[in-house]
């Protein structure tokens, strides 16, 4: 099985749904000959011509709300966002019209669109080519929300949302592109919507996040288990709209300590409607009081490298953490 | 043929293609929508149902719009005003009654959005939404879909003035310019967003938009159908050729308050308003048909009789019908499998 990049397999995914179904098409900024700010459509304009990999004009409510129309006529767009922080632009027509369009419809129409939008910090982007911006869309019904941490899921769970009958926002993590390679089957795979993974077995404490703080989560989990015994149990959310309800609870009965993750601030976070499950179903169960450890509640990361390293989720405030919660 | 040397009058319908048939088909559907329309003031006003929002003077362009379009292949994204537009889309009063009832049935919504929010996937009327103008890049979408696949099919969109200020009308005409989109934005001018007069909304002329997206603009008196008719089947035909988008401004007058929970005394004169209600171009048109041969006194009695029992008929059976079960109001958020509820 080959190992190859995060961004590569998103590739991957879009190269083999476009090779599959005729109806699949990428619309976006710069996502023709230039292959996308990032590269992640690099080559597929060559070898799938400018009418199935279209350079959009640089407005991005247009390119979600065509793509709404096309795929409410029968086709399956992908929309790129250049970078999560600009896609407001484009918020009406997906929590307005994307979300809406089979509730108001009494299932008469459907919009099977994909909006993939990268997040994330760490790459010296400034306030606003670094944000995480799902927990605006989160809370809206009709939309399912995707971000994975891992290549494997990057393209089982594009291939997932491609195929999807209702429109999905992935939201792919830009420090994830070149810094996470992992196994990833040549062969057709999807990754469930709405179900969470567990990335590694443990009896002590359960760390639950998505997207790259859970890499963060991995490495401290070695070091604690190498230093200090402590075994960490970590489940990767993958899909947070809907949430794999099921998955947390299990997860957390596990080790009846939590602590979760995301880079997403704190406050109106997913965290926190994770915390709220577990609170519900599970509250007599825990041994300790539910922790989050998010990003500040500040508008978003300074560009400057202390400011920016500051405001990150890294490996050691993970540790630290985790150490915490498992002493209590 | 006559013998040479006299003048044969051609008529208007037929130099544009419509036939007789098609003519009187046009003022009957321009009739029925704007009796429905009364109608659903008067189910308003009399405590039967919440809502209503009328396009009254406005149905006799909307119709030739409709009748200038291809039903088997184009797709319609009308706004809230466009009863007479929906209705020459075969759209029936019996499906606007359950819409303005909010029953079960309703085709547009099942009762679960205002009336005036039209939908029928059966119809290729394209569901829409309150925000106004999201339909705009929708169309655009549409006529992007029909490009790829090689599909004859045009788009067709409408909005108000106000809309031509959103960011998504602006966004849709040029994305639509850039590709060449088989796409028809038709701006129903009606010189109000609410309270608002055209003036406070825009200096320019709307229709002169499109140049600054590299398409035709075109300007057309909605008092006229026989000319928006022509307009927009020149319009479809230029799409249709490959040719891209139109722009097209109806000129008209919103002779209603916005909606039933408006008082329009409050922002205009009622002298203002009865200037505008004078031109309705409906007994005109009507005139128009009498005047070639084509409509009769008789006729009219009988039209108005055939009218009255159908709206009777759709407002009876409507307000009779069930509301959608509650058991139902949650479904279809995502798609259900084996048909059945989350």
């Amino acid at each position: 099985m080959p190992v190859i990049e995060y961004i590569d397999a998103i590739r991957l995914a879009m190269k083999e749904e476009m090779e599959r179904d005729n109806d699949v098409f990428v619309l976006g900024e710069d996502v023709g000959l230039k292959g996308g700010v990032f590269g992640t459509t690099k080559g597929l304009q060559l070898q799938f011509g400018d009418q199935r990999v279209i350079d959009a004009p640089l407005a991005e409510s247009a390119i979600a709300g065509a793509a709404i129309g096309a795929a409410m006529a029968g086709m399956k767009p992908i929309a790129e966002m250049q970078y999560s922080d600009f896609m407001f632009p484009a918020t009406n027509q997906i929590i307005s019209e994307a979300a809406k369009i089979r509730y108001r419809s009494n299932n008469d129409w459907d919009c099977p669109i994909v909006i993939r939008a990268p997040i994330g910090g760490g790459v010296f982007g400034g306030l606003y080519h670094s944000q995480c911006t799902e927990s605006v869309f989160f809370g809206t019904p009709g939309l399912k929300i995707v971000a994975p941490a891992t290549a494997y899921d990057a393209k089982g769970l594009l291939k997932a949302a491609i195929r999807d009958p209702d429109p999905v926002i992935f939201f792919e993590n830009k420090k994830c592109y070149r810094l996470i390679s992992d196994d990833v089957p040549d062969d057709d795979y999807i990754v469930p919507i709405g179900k969470a993974n567990v990335m590694r077995e443990g009896s002590d404490i359960t760390v639950i996040g998505y997207s790259m703080p859970l890499h963060f989560a991995m490495q401290a989990a070695e070091e604690l288990s190498q230093e200090h015994g402590i075994e960490a149990h970590i489940l990767d959310l993958r899909t947070i709209q809907p949430l794999d309800r099921e998955g947390i609870l299990e997860a957390v009965a596990k080790t009846g300590k939590v602590l979760i993750v995301h880079e997403d601030n704190k406050t109106g976070g997913v965290g926190a409607e994770v915390a709220a499950i577990i609170a519900e179903e599970l509250l007599y169960e825990l041994d300790a009081p539910i922790r989050r450890l998010c990003g500040p509640d500040v508008p978003a990361m300074p560009i400057n490298p202390p400011g920016e390293k500051h405001y990150l989720l890294n490996k050691e405030k993970l540790k630290a953490a985790m150490l915490e919660l498992a002493k209590y | 043929m006559k013998q040479a040397g006299s003048v044969q009058q051609t008529h208007r319908h037929i130099a544009l293609g419509l036939t007789d048939e098609r003519a009187v088909e046009m003022y009957k559907t321009m009739m029925l929508a704007r009796r429905f329309d009364e109608r659903g003031q008067l189910l308003q006003r009399a405590g039967k149902v919440n809502f209503h929002i009328s396009g009254i003077t406005q149905e006799p362009s909307q119709v030739a719009m409709g009748f200038a379009m291809d039903l088997k292949h184009d797709w319609f994204l009308p706004y809230y005003r466009d009863y007479g537009f929906v209705l020459s889309l075969g759209m029936t009063v019996k499906e606007l009654m359950l819409s303005v009832f909010a029953k079960g049935e309703d085709p547009n919504s099942a009762g679960r959005q205002m009336p005036g929010h039209f939908g029928s996937k059966r119809l290729r009327i394209v569901t829409g939404s309150s925000p106004v103008t999201t339909q705009v890049p929708h169309a655009t979408g549409f006529a992007l879909a029909a490009k790829l696949r090689g599909e004859p099919s045009v788009a067709i969109v409408t909005f108000g003035d106000g809309s031509s200020n959103q960011g998504d009308f602006h966004e849709g005409c040029n994305f639509a310019g850039v590709h060449q989109l088989p796409v028809i934005f038709v701006c129903e001018n009606n010189q109000y967003a609410i309270s608002m007069s055209l003036d406070k909304q825009t200096r320019g002329r709307i229709c002169d938009r499109a140049l600054g997206y590299g398409f035709p603009g075109i300007r057309v008196d909605g008092n006229d159908p026989l000319e928006v008719y022509r307009v927009v089947k020149e319009a479809r035909a230029r799409a249709v050729a490959g040719e891209g988008p139109t722009l097209i401004e109806i000129m008209t007058y919103r002779v209603t308050a916005h909606s039933t929970s408006d008082n329009d005394m409050a922002y205009r004169t009622k002298e203002e308003v009865d200037l505008h209600r004078a031109k309705d171009s409906l007994p005109v048109y009507q005139q128009y048909l009498m005047d070639a041969g084509l409509w009769t006194e008789e006729q009219e009695v009988k039209l108005q009789a055939d009218i009255r029992a159908t709206i009777d008929e759709g407002n009876e059976y409507a307000e009779k019908a069930a509301f959608q079960p509650v058991e139902d109001a949650f479904r279809y958020v995502y798609a259900e499998q084996n048909g059945e509820g989350q």
